[in-house]
């Protein structure tokens, strides 16, 4: 009887401590403070921060440096989890493996105790429903292929207004007294975004047609956009380095179809992309494809910037 | 609106072939009900919708041969933009494969499978391990059970038996940032018991977990796990340390750890770690653990494990992610109240792994334990790990192990693993 005394005790130690910590919870914030909105990755942030302004406070568990399908489920997310009002996720299974899922124990969103940003509830927005996704599998689906499509739709600025869009509306969805500032946001957003497409595609008009290769078949929708043709990737599945006869393989196609540019993002190594441009000729150029790849690309417009101004260099470069 | 299983019942093929046959119906008595004019009218309009996309598939045709003159002059497109909140057209949506039945693998949970295969070389007649085995064939069934749970379960399949690991229910939506779980589940003691076999950075698991923590090699996963109750929360902490607590209560039969002879005999398991970012690359985290319960003796006689856990990691976030360290070590004190007196024992061991390249891992662990029944018997042993990983869903590993036993022998062995996945791939433990 003692000893049943006893661990009840331990327990009762426990949940008093938990207690303590409930009255330092989200629940007793004021109604009046910003949402907490919590992307995924830089990219979302940067779009959600766009629409949400100074009533909505916005921050990413991956930064645009890092490689978004490798990273480590860190503990220290599911402080920024347990207290955001929105999770936004690329989804089409990027953060399976470090967010959405896990093989030994709840995902990260599950272990946060929000109930909040759960599947299904008002707080979790899957940013893939509202894009265009491009890649779709057509035949049987192998590890080499990503199962849902490309996951690096907001690489095309058509994709990152209707996200903006949809956001906005989810934003005025959890704030109704402020569903008119959001709407306002978005509006302004949309035309600077219709603004600065025109720029781009005038700058980019001369090189449509030309042909590239990518370390990784990520930016489908970019070259989509743009009009650019890739004629294939280095690294054919994530992970795995190119076989001698992969690469051998594509040094022949870029010879035989004069392709000058590799495109290659900052977090892929480039001792392959360097070897198969001395063989071929052509130009390795490495772009970041987010928000916060490299220094000074603070938000949505600057990544196409800086993108599109390093693109256009090689092309004139090779011409 | 969220169709659950529970309107799903087993003549769902009947209910759906109800409704085809309605709307069939209904369609041939509008047609009767129309004139010839506007059948004709849309004939016509069907003929327009053909020749439309025929234009779109040769236009289709000619992009995939480069984008045509006219193409790359014209200007971009003006945004469509859809309903605010809508979701994207299904035409990019993902398309069911399988035929009509696949439909119902909607509903169905991620499933994954993993193999783990083990060889032994040398000598060893104390823990002998055979010298070929398929040691455990892990299926994992995880799904989302409703707005306010969600279900994992891991089944581990020896070659002659299976076992539930693991299977429980967690409530995500509790208040005040509680997440319960109930059902089976390994405890929360320590670092490494939490880890399921093809996550640990070795082939076998220290000696600690068979001499203090009731391990046993006929066991498909080895590890403290039983079935009960657990919570656990996020504690307050000062700024950038995460801080958490954990509370479980089992029903008390653990390999040969604990033993429930009475519904009385409950065990119970408390954790707390803490973790901090110290800097971007490098992170350290410390954990100490309670463990409770009825021996083997009966229910007069309890053991206690007392441990206390550091992982230190550096991992960079930015390039191409090249190498990689992590050190970690696990102390272990027991308390097992005998006939005689009560046993103390303690055990533990330490470890590091560095990445030597994209796919390589190399390491080496140190064990020492003392056994919980007689402290007298100490066993000591040390490895050395190379890891090669052709891809994210398959490893293959070495170990070189010597270890000294309480008895005068002396094990070399040379242990070979090859580890591969299929289906639904999660993340691996931190």
């Amino acid at each position: 009887m003692r000893r049943i005394l006893e661990w009840h005790l331990w327990f009762t130690l426990l949940l008093a401590l938990s207690l303590a910590g409930a009255a330092a919870s989200p629940l007793f914030a004021q109604a009046t403070s910003k949402l907490k909105v919590l992307a995924s990755t830089a990219d979302l942030a940067a779009l959600a921060a766009e629409v949400g302004g100074e009533r909505a406070e916005v921050q990413s568990l991956v930064r645009g440096n890092q490689h978004p399908h490798f990273v480590q489920a860190k503990p220290s997310y599911l402080l920024k989890l347990r207290k955001a009002d929105l999770l936004i996720i690329v989804g089409l299974e990027l953060e399976s493996g470090w967010l959405t899922r896990s093989h030994h124990t709840p995902s990260l969103v599950s272990q946060s105790g929000n109930a909040r940003i759960q599947p299904g509830a008002p707080g979790y927005f899957d940013a893939s429903q509202y894009a265009e996704i491009v890649d779709m599998p057509s035949g049987p689906i192998t590890p080499s292929i990503q199962p849902f499509g490309n996951p690096h739709y907001w690489l095309d600025p058509e994709n990152g207004r209707k996200i903006a869009q949809a956001l906005a509306h989810k934003l005025g969805e959890l704030r109704p007294s402020d569903a008119s500032y959001f709407d306002d946001r978005f509006r302004v957003f949309s035309k600077r975004l219709s603004d600065a497409e025109e720029i781009w595609n005038a700058e980019m008009r001369p090189y449509r047609g030309c042909k590239v290769v990518t370390y990784y078949r990520s930016w489908s929708n970019f070259l989509k956009y743009f009009q650019l043709v890739s004629v294939g990737e280095i690294e054919p599945q994530p992970g795995i380095p190119p076989s001698r006869d992969h690469a051998s393989e594509l040094v022949n196609l870029m010879k035989s179809q004069n392709v000058g540019i590799i495109l290659v993002e900052p977090y892929f190594e480039l001792k392959t992309p360097n070897n198969i441009a001395r063989k071929t000729g052509a130009k390795v150029v490495v772009l970041p494809s987010s928000v916060g790849g490299e220094k000074g690309i603070t938000d949505y417009f600057q990544l196409f910037d800086y993108d599109l101004a390093v693109l256009t260099k090689a092309f004139r470069s090779k011409s | 609106m969220k169709v659950t299983r529970r309107f799903l019942c087993p003549k769902r093929s009947v209910v759906i072939m109800f409704a085809v046959a309605l709307v069939f119906l209904h369609s041939v008595d509008a047609a009767a009900q129309t004139g010839s004019d506007d059948l004709r009218a849309e004939v016509k309009a069907l003929l327009e919708r053909v020749r439309a996309l025929e234009t779109e598939v040769q236009a289709l045709k000619g992009a995939s041969a480069g984008p045509t003159q006219s193409a790359m002059n014209a200007a971009p497109p003006a945004p469509q933009l859809p309903p605010p909140g809508t979701p994207a057209d299904s035409s990019t949506q993902l398309p069911v494969y399988g035929g009509a039945s696949a439909a119902a693998k909607a509903l169905n949970p991620d499933i994954g499978i993993i193999g783990n295969f083990v060889g032994a070389a040398g000598h060893n007649s104390i823990n002998p391990l055979p010298a070929l085995a398929l040691q455990e064939s892990e299926i994992s069934l995880q799904s989302i059970v409703d707005p306010y749970a969600r279900a994992d379960f891991f089944l581990a399949i020896g070659e002659n038996d299976i076992e539930v690991e693991e299977g429980y229910v967690t409530f995500t939506s509790v208040p005040w940032g509680f997440v319960p779980r109930v059902g089976r589940m390994r405890a929360a003691f320590g670092r490494v018991n939490t880890f399921h076999n093809h996550t640990l950075p070795w082939v076998d698991r220290p000696l600690v977990a068979f001499n203090l923590m009731g391990g046993s090699l006929t066991e498909a996963d080895v590890g403290i796990k039983d079935t009960g109750i657990s919570i656990s929360r996020i504690l307050p902490a000062p700024k950038g340390i995460f801080l958490e607590g954990t509370g479980e209560v089992f029903r008390g039969d653990s390999g040969s750890l604990f033993h429930s002879s009475r519904r009385t005999d409950v065990s119970v398991v408390g954790h707390l770690r803490g973790y901090r970012d110290l800097t971007e690359s490098t992170n350290i985290e410390l954990g100490g653990s309670y463990t409770r319960g009825h021996n083997d003796l009966g229910s007069n006689f309890i053991t206690q494990l007392y441990a206390m856990d550091a992982t230190l990691r550096w991992k960079p976030v930015r390039g191409p992610r090249l190498h990689s360290f992590a050190a970690r070590t696990e102390l272990v004190w027991s308390n097992r109240e005998q006939v005689a007196a009560t046993q103390r024992a303690f055990g533990f061991f330490a470890s590091a792994e560095y990445q030597l390249g994209r796919r390589w891992f190399t390491g080496g662990r140190y064990d020492w334990s003392e056994r919980a029944q007689n402290a007298l018997q100490q066993d000591s042993g040390g490895s050395l790990v190379l890891t090669y990983w052709p891809s994210e869903f398959s490893q293959i590993r070495g170990q070189l192990r010597r270890t000294h036993y309480a008895e005068g022998q002396t094990a070399n062995e040379l242990l070979l693993q090859v580890l591969f996945t299929i289906g639904a791939h999660g993340a691996h433990p931190f």
